[in-house]
């Protein structure tokens, strides 16, 4: 997030959310953005194909079809454009590249854009008027902005509408994605990415890789890694032969499973670390136990980056291992030492090569937990980015057209399919399906189908049905429900026996991020 | 600034201060059922009254604005009289099961019955039960123990905003129910749990951590969430090296993001830790089966057949997928381990998935 949480209870004057259903995913901050709506008169703007529950409160709901974002979008750009509501003084001093921009989003006139997104025009203007208008306007996404073929596309999409209001630099302002996972924030912060080390300095600049070489002692490569699709298919071709997993589930959280499970098939070596056998693990040469949260001490970087510690409070199960030791147990035979006495001695080491968490300390933490970038241990740390200035100078607007998702529906896959999560089961249900009141609550998967749909399906509520797509298809029970337009149906992935990443497809995903299009398949129902 | 006298003692306040906060600020120790100081003010209780010299009635001090030169008393004999007194007609409808009751030690009602000497009611016998069992698994509402401070309908409407709950009938009759009385899950409950943090009795109480330790049983260890990119804070509940709950901190400086906040998740998915599921062993597979081994012959195997196949086909032939579960610390060192150890930057973890 550029922003922190706690604006969008209080500072925040308009918040348009886009592809977030946030009081499910992240619930207790949907409650913020309810209580902002509710008692201090925020405005709302949501655009969703789903019907989700904030939409209750919301002053505009688009319903758009999925994977129309730019087209949405643009179209606001144009109203605002179009009308004299821009920011003109911020596009001056602090953007470049807007005339392109404009150039783009000319075309797409609330009623042209109207038409592709199966929304009101009207509504559409409204939509950017609140958004225009507001003092502090907030956008926040989740992945049904992100996951799709066109996920950077729709993102920069997003930044440009901030750019053009100048909805950046300031409280209750931003763009700001809601991310999914406890530390995918730290994760990404760490260099757990194929292309940079931490804090995102890139391996393929020789002066950063020096410096690292000198840091760590041993010579780098200098080429970009693999992406997780890239390494299932390279495995796949034989190309791969030796993967390690660690605390993830690419059998149940992957797309295309078929497809996955072939190439982990093909490996020569798959190590797993977990704390249970998941699917993945089932698949392994090697299996190696690690340990949940409550058994280790660190850190976690939240989604409004803020870094805030985790702390033991019983020991390892069984034989199992905190992860970290593990890892220096693997380092050390393969000739290259790692000598730790505790976690904190590692976040040491990170301060010292990661700039953004330098003045970061356990200490520091104990009780607040700091937002990075932090530079030094007299910095407050930064809950706001880009006030004065954008980490590259100047914001770039960028000129971006509308693309179709790869597989609309046709004749023999009729319907649009989208994935997602539950309030009560999280990512692959590793731990939530073993937790045994969210279990007992929600003990199997289901297919949102509207009452329009089911009819002309013959199809009833909790009928047990094939969803089927181009990659295969699962048995799952059906839920009519208004929650999904007409010819849209939704289902969620946690679940290993009626996965839903059966269905998705990895063939086209997007250019830039690789990520897949879990938002839009093409998708049929028969009865069984 | 106003000026008040509290248990003879003189203190400053600016206007508009109610009653209770500036006796609080004058060190008096106020009882309270119905007050939250994140929730609008109900007034309902009337643990927290005082009397106010001059003033023929005692009053609410929780919904009472201070006033300049105000005498006050918080335990004058007629105070505690009355206190006494709201204590009995609480307990009236208060199932008393303090014995093999979840909030034994860490139930205010049965805190103030011990500070005023109230063992039993003069008023029991006469009230309705209100045998409701809720089907939920999350938590269980035992509403003979309600003592209808209304606390748990204000949380769900001012902080989660789900609106499933409110008072249904009144005077004796009156209980909390959804509309039409009816289960929670028909209801807009999100079963977040923020009525069970804040009942300040054991009407509603975990049914994922019943019978497992009372409060002063358990060492309580403030951590950070595990499930979505909020960031959480709450505190695990450990007993004999077991967790068996999880409490909120209300207090912002411990928990800045979600001040005592939770949602389902996070309040009642914590029971996997302690799953006869975990793996407590390494395993390595042999002939088709992966069987039990030690620590030194599975680190042994997987380093050896990283370097051979290192060695045969170059270090870009591996890869990792890294863990967005997992801690910073972990994630710096397995990202070292392929780029230092192995030489590849094959590195990657499920942001995108």
């Amino acid at each position: 997030m550029t922003n922190s949480i706690n604006e969008l209870e209080k500072d925040a004057t308009a918040i348009f959310l886009i592809g977030t259903n946030t009081t499910e995913n992240h619930p207790v901050i949907g409650y913020k953005i309810r209580k902002n709506v509710r008692f201090n008169g925020a405005k709302l703007i949501i655009a969703d194909p789903r019907n989700i529950e904030l939409g209750n409160i919301a002053d505009v709901y688009l319903r758009f079809r999925p994977g129309t974002d730019v087209a949405l979008v643009n179209a606001m750009m144009n109203v605002i454009i179009t009308e004299g509501l821009e920011a003109k003084e911020f596009i001056a001093n602090r953007t470049e590249s807007y005339e392109q921009m404009v150039e783009v989003v000319e075309k797409y006139t609330p009623e042209y854009s109207a038409q592709i997104c199966g929304v009101d025009a009207e509504d559409i203007r409204k939509a950017a008027r609140i958004y225009a208008a507001a003092e502090r306007g907030s956008i926040c996404y989740a992945m049904g902005l992100t996951q799709h073929s066109t996920g950077t596309d729709n993102v920069k999409t997003m930044c440009n509408l901030a750019l053009l209001t100048g909805n950046l630099g300031k409280p209750g302002t931003g763009v700001n994605p809601l991310r999914g996972q406890n530390n995918v924030q730290g994760a990404c912060d760490m260099g757990a990415l194929p292309v940079v080390y931490p804090a995102y300095q890139a391996v393929t600049n020789a002066e950063v890789r020096e410096k690292f070489e000198k840091f760590w002692g041993v010579p780098l490569s200098p080429n970009n890694g693999l992406t997780i699709p890239d390494v299932v298919d390279k495995a796949h071709h034989g190309e791969i032969k030796g993967l390690m997993v660690f605390g993830e589930n690419p059998m149940v959280s992957d797309p295309d499973l078929h497809h996955v499970a072939e190439a982990l098939d093909n490996l020569e070596l798959l190590v797993v670390i977990d704390i249970f056998l998941t699917e993945t693990a089932m698949k392994a040469d090697v299996v190696l136990p690690g340990v949940t949260f409550a058994e280790k001490n660190g850190t976690f970087s939240n989604t409004e980056r803020r870094v805030q510690r985790v702390r033991q409070a019983v020991t390892p199960k069984g034989d199992a291992r905190p992860d970290w030791q593990i890892f220096c147990e693997i380092s050390n035979r393969l000739g290259y030492p790692m000598n730790y006495g505790s976690p904190e001695e590692i976040f040491a080491e990170i301060r010292t090569v990661t700039p953004s968490y330098a003045g970061i300390s356990y200490q520091r933490i104990e009780k607040t937990g700091i937002h990075w970038p932090c530079p030094n241990e007299e910095h407050p740390g930064t809950p706001v980015l880009h006030g004065e200035k954008f980490n590259r100078g100047l914001g770039l607007f960028h000129a971006i057209e509308f693309k179709e998702a790869y597989e609309l529906p046709d004749a023999e896959y009729p319907l649009i399919l989208s994935t997602g999560r539950s309030l009560f089961h999280y990512h692959t249900g590793t731990m939530t399906r073993r937790s045994s009141a969210l279990n007992e609550f929600m003990p199997s998967n289901e297919v949102q189908v509207n009452p329009e749909t089911a009819a002309r399906l013959d199809i009833v509520d909790n009928e047990m049905v094939k969803l089927i797509t181009r990659r295969g298809y699962i048995e799952v029970k059906t839920h009519v429900t208004e929650m999904v337009p007409d010819g849209v149906v939704f289902t969620f992935f946690h679940f290993s026996e009626a996965a839903a990443n059966v269905l998705t497809q990895a063939k086209c995903l997007d250019p830039v991020a690789k990520i897949p299009e879990y938002k839009v398949s093409a998708a049929r129902i028969e009865k069984i | 600034m106003i000026k008040l006298t509290i248990n003879g003692k003189e203190i400053q306040v600016p206007k508009g201060t109610m009653v209770l906060d500036a006796c609080q600020q004058a060190g008096a120790d106020i009882p309270t059922l119905c007050y939250d100081p994140d929730l609008r003010l109900a007034g309902s209780c009337r643990m927290c009254v005082v009397e106010a010299k001059g003033r023929p009635n005692l009053m609410a001090a929780c919904v009472s604005p201070a006033e300049n030169n105000m005498v006050i008393e918080t335990e004058s004999p007629d105070v505690v009289e009355s206190r006494k007194i709201i204590l009995e007609l609480l307990l009236a409808r208060h199932k008393l099961e303090c014995h093999t009751c979840e909030r034994d030690g860490s139930c205010k009602l049965q805190d103030y019955c011990y500070r005023y000497g109230v063992t039993d009611s003069r008023y029991a016998g006469q009230g309705p039960h209100f045998g409701m069992e809720d089907p939920n698994p999350f938590f269980k509402r035992d509403y003979d123990k309600c003592i209808m401070c209304t606390r748990c309908v204000r949380v769900c409407d001012e902080i989660t905003g789900a609106q499933a709950i409110n008072v249904k009938d009144r005077g004796h009759h009156a209980k909390i129910a959804t509309v039409f009385d009816g289960k929670l899950a028909d209801s807009s409950c999100v079963f977040c749990g923020q009525c069970v943090m804040v009942c300040p009795v054991g009407a509603l109480t975990s049914k994922v951590s019943a019978g497992k330790g009372k409060s002063y049983q358990t060492k309580d260890v403030l951590t950070t969430c595990t499930y979505c990119g909020t960031g959480c804070t709450f505190e695990l509940n450990v007993k004999d090296d077991h967790v068996v709950g999880v409490t909120s901190v209300r207090d912002s400086e411990f928990s800045p993001v979600n001040k005592g906040a939770l949602c389902v998740k996070g309040r009642f998915g914590w029971d996997f830790i302690e799953s006869k599921e975990r793996l407590t062993t390494p395993l390595i597979r042999e002939n088709g089966e992966l069987r039990p081994a030690s620590w030194d012959e599975a680190l042994d195997y997987t380093a050896n057949k990283i370097k051979a196949i290192k060695e045969k086909d170059g270090p870009d032939s591996l890869a990792l997928f890294s863990s967005a579960r997992a801690t910073n610390e972990e994630n710096y060192l397995a990202q070292k381990l392929f780029r230092a150890a192995i030489g590849t930057n094959n590195v990657d973890h499920c942001a995108r998935l």
